[in-house]
């Protein structure tokens, strides 16, 4: 047990820093529009987030209508197939889950839970998100400019991506994907800063690093990963737009294509690889660490016990972005590598397992003899770890080279990653939206639309990928529009294949409910109250429900105890907030 | 070195010093660095994703050096001049590089001439620093203007590897951007002390935060990190 020993007041130290000055909207524009408020921010992002990757969900849909259907649609063709899938990976991995764990609810969250009253530049804050929009524009013009977006796959690998045969190879679709990356990257490096020094420098009175939640510590270990990972991306970008328009070599070998010898030449292909997975592996864990950060939260207020192991979760999240750096090359096994590399590579990839069984067991053991309320949260919370354990396994699977050199490149994977990175954190995500949703709005999300999301979302999603390993194992490759006669397979997967298709409709159709739930509710909604989930930290207790700017009225909150302190003995409620002294002096009333 | 604002405010505790005193600082509540202001906390991070994206160039420059299949051209043929009838390996590299330096040693002078609140002198050694590096840039003009006049390109040159003017062009032209960008940002800062903004805390026009000294010193931050960014580019791209 941490810190569960409350201090009296007079302990907290004395302020450090003084006050400063929040920027005084003067308009409706800057107070909603171009607003410096990390609160407004964070619904932006979120919101610019959720529109892009509802782009992304209908391509999974035209996607599926291919695969499940091969031949009936004609519109797509084997060239369009290749930019849906591109368009579809990289909206959601970058312009949705980054942009909405660390834009959305970092900028949400973060202040608030560490009792800041903004992040600690809020108008550079502000430029993040003007610069992630003009990100998605770039990216979403990309649809409408001759040729299409490019198809070269999410990983956009050389030397396809930028060649005539893959489309927008050489017309406007590779140019402007690689724009809005740089676009993305220097927009979030500003916001990124921005949560990173609020964590450090800008927390409020006798919040300690070890008092934090740990929605905070995933979201903070995530950004200064993000921080160190990105670059190598924004190189790769810069290297193989200079490529594709001014003609260096750096990715592109000596070169044939229809007959003709390109001017390329000398370049080296694999060095793309190892630059986008030097980014690609740890933006695996930018995406799943807020998850964990979050969904120990979840569990933890929505079983009403403090979390098992709190400085082990700590660590273990600091432990797992470390060696999410050495791990990179798990992604290349196949790529022709040296073999010790694949020895040492396997060898960090396996090891990494063990922060993240840390985790698991933390949560299940959070779970035991707690006092479980199955509200949505917590539906959506258990949903996660049952998920996450899944791609957790397959993931060791994929982890080894000589079982991932023939599952590599088939449905296998496509499953495993939608499994960890797709599925867990976004369901997550819609926990931690109804979590925090009567926070942000003062109202409750309607809870049997709420219910129907979630088993139809969760019962779905497993309708999706469970069979997608199967498919995978029999053989089928990835990002492959069409697999043409089947002899060669043990089992005929035709069937599979348009059962997951009319899966994928139904989860689909389940998340417009919720969408409609989003608004429905900030209407019809049930009265929150400030504190619903009757939970301890700090957003909970801000003086008036949504937060002010600024936050919390005259006086920041003094903290005196960590954000767990749930059914402690002999308290007057079953949750002690952090900002409350007892015993020094009564607890408050709820 | 001298106070800042943030610092200067409450009643401080004495705090245990080496090991102990770090630990001491992580485990406390509001502030990890206690001594840094946000505004230097947050240009020390930028500064460490920014020496990440200047690796991932020189890596990227020295593995295409690898797989190039053309031989690398000789950086101290290609980067002489001709002066009083002798070829000088690397002189005009040499004179850059001595200019850059002697321009972190005026901005340490400056930032120190700042914190004694001598406007004059920190604004004659902000200037000077920024002509310094304005020579820096103007030099690299001209070496670009040499190697494109005699035939280097992006995508190719007369000695061999077409990735040698690639990396070149690429590296040294991030770099010279950023010290572009450190210039303007001397030029401004020198304005804000000249008119004394930082005695008055005059409010930021963009950031609506007041102006402080300090603001020189992180603008030294940057500089510093230019500068010793450029040792590395001249150690692995010249004198390799």
């Amino acid at each position: 047990m941490v810190d569960a020993t409350p201090r009296s007041h007079r302990d907290v130290p004395p302020a450090e820093v003084p006050e400063v000055e929040l920027y005084h909207p003067r308009s409706w524009w800057t107070t909603y529009v171009f607003s410096q408020d990390a609160k407004v921010i964070a619904i932006q992002y979120a919101g610019t987030a959720i529109a892009i990757g509802l782009v992304a969900l209908v391509l999974s849909w035209l996607m599926r209508l291919q695969l499940g259907f091969p031949g009936t649609f004609d519109f797509i063709t084997p060239e369009a197939y290749y930019q849906f899938i591109t368009m579809h990976g990289m909206i959601m991995v970058i312009y949705l889950l980054t942009a909405i764990f660390l834009g959305g609810f970092g900028n949400y969250l973060i202040p608030l839970m560490v009792g800041a009253r903004d992040m600690v530049f809020p108008y550079v804050n502000m430029l993040s998100y003007w610069v992630y929009l003009l990100a998605v524009v770039v990216l979403a013009a990309s649809f409408f400019a001759p040729g299409g977006p490019t198809g070269a796959g999410w990983t956009l690998y050389p030397p396809q991506a930028i060649l005539s045969g893959t489309p927008g190879g050489n017309d406007w679709g590779i140019i402007l994907m690689l724009v809005s990356l740089i676009l993305f990257i220097i927009g979030f490096t500003m916001g990124g800063l921005n949560y990173v020094i609020t964590v450090i420098q800008g927390r409020t009175r006798g919040m300690t690093l070890m008092r934090m939640p740990l929605t905070v510590w995933g979201i903070f270990t995530a950004t200064v990963m993000a921080l160190f990972a990105f670059p190598a991306l924004f190189v790769a970008c810069v290297m193989m737009l200079f490529d594709r328009l001014l003609g260096t070599s750096f990715f592109m070998p000596a070169l044939v294509e229809m007959g003709e010898l390109l001017r390329y030449g000398g370049g080296s292909p694999i060095l793309f690889q190892h630059l986008f997975w030097f980014f690609g592996h740890p933006e695996v864990y930018i995406v799943a660490l807020p998850a964990f950060g979050i969904v120990s939260d979840l569990i933890s207020t929505h079983a009403r016990k403090n979390i098992f192991g709190y400085r082990m979760m700590v660590w273990a999240i600091v432990i797992i972005g470390a060696l999410s750096f050495v791990v990179w090359a798990h992604h290349m096994y196949v790529s022709g590598m040296h073999p010790w590399f694949g020895f040492f590579f396997a060898t960090t990839t396996l090891i990494i397992a063990v922060p993240t069984a840390i985790k698991v067991y933390n949560w299940v053991l959070t779970l035991w003899r707690g006092d479980i309320h199955l509200t949505l949260p917590m539906l959506f919370a258990l949903a996660f770890i049952v998920t996450f354990v899944n791609g957790g396994l397959t993931g060791l699977f994929l982890g080894n080279v000589v079982v991932d050199v023939p599952l590599s490149d088939t449905m296998f994977v496509v499953a495993h990653f939608h499994m960890v990175m797709g599925v867990a954190p976004i369901l997550v995500i819609f926990g931690a939206i109804y979590h925090w949703y009567p926070k942000i709005t003062g109202r409750m999300l309607d809870e049997r639309m709420g219910q129907f999301h979630f088993w139809v979302t969760f019962i779905g999603a497993y309708a999706i990928f469970f069979p997608m390993h199967y498919v995978g194992l029999v053989g089928v490759p990835r990002r492959y529009p069409e697999i043409g006669a089947e002899a060669f397979m043990t089992a005929p997967v035709g069937g599979l294949n348009a059962f997951i298709s009319v899966a994928a409709f139904v989860v689909g159709f389940a998340q417009m409910v919720f969408l409609f739930n989003l608004l429905w509710s900030l209407r019809h909604g049930r009265e929150a109250g400030s504190n619903p989930w009757r939970a301890t930290t700090l957003e909970w207790q801000t003086p008036t429900t949504p937060p002010p700017h600024g936050n919390w009225g005259e006086e920041r909150p003094l903290v005196y105890r960590w954000a767990y302190d749930y059914s402690v003995p002999g308290a007057p409620q079953d949750f002690i907030a952090q900002n409350d002294p007892w015993p020094d002096r009564p607890a408050r009333r709820p | 070195m001298g106070e800042t604002t943030l610092n200067g405010f409450g009643a401080k505790p004495a705090r245990p010093s080496g090991l102990r005193g770090l630990a001491a600082d992580w485990a406390s509540d509001q502030r990890a660095f206690k001594s840094a202001s946000w505004g230097k906390a947050m240009m020390w991070i930028f500064l460490l994703s920014d020496t990440f994206v200047f690796s991932c160039f020189l890596l990227a420059y020295m593995t295409v050096r690898m797989s190039t299949t053309l031989a690398w051209p000789d950086p101290s043929s290609v980067f002489a001049l001709h002066i009083g009838g002798a070829d000088i390996p690397l002189i005009l590299i040499a004179i850059m590089t001595f200019v850059l330096i002697s321009s972190s040693g005026t901005m340490a002078i400056a930032v120190n001439f700042a914190y004694r609140r001598s406007r004059g002198l920190t604004v004659l050694f902000l200037l000077l620093t920024a002509v310094l590096g304005a020579t820096f840039v103007g030099m690299q003009a001209f070496e670009w203007t040499k190697l494109i006049s005699e035939g280097v390109r992006p995508w190719g040159n007369p000695w061999g590897a077409p990735q040698f003017g690639a990396a070149f062009f690429m590296i040294t032209g991030f770099h010279g951007t950023h010290v572009t960008f450190g210039v303007i940002f001397l030029l401004i800062v020198a304005a804000k002390v000249w008119r004394g903004e930082y005695d008055r805390g005059t409010k930021g026009f963009f950031t609506s935060r007041p102006g402080d000294y300090e603001h020189v010193e992180i603008m030294g931050l940057y500089w510093h990190f230019v500068d010793l960014v450029w040792v590395f580019i001249f150690a692995f791209f010249y004198l390799w």
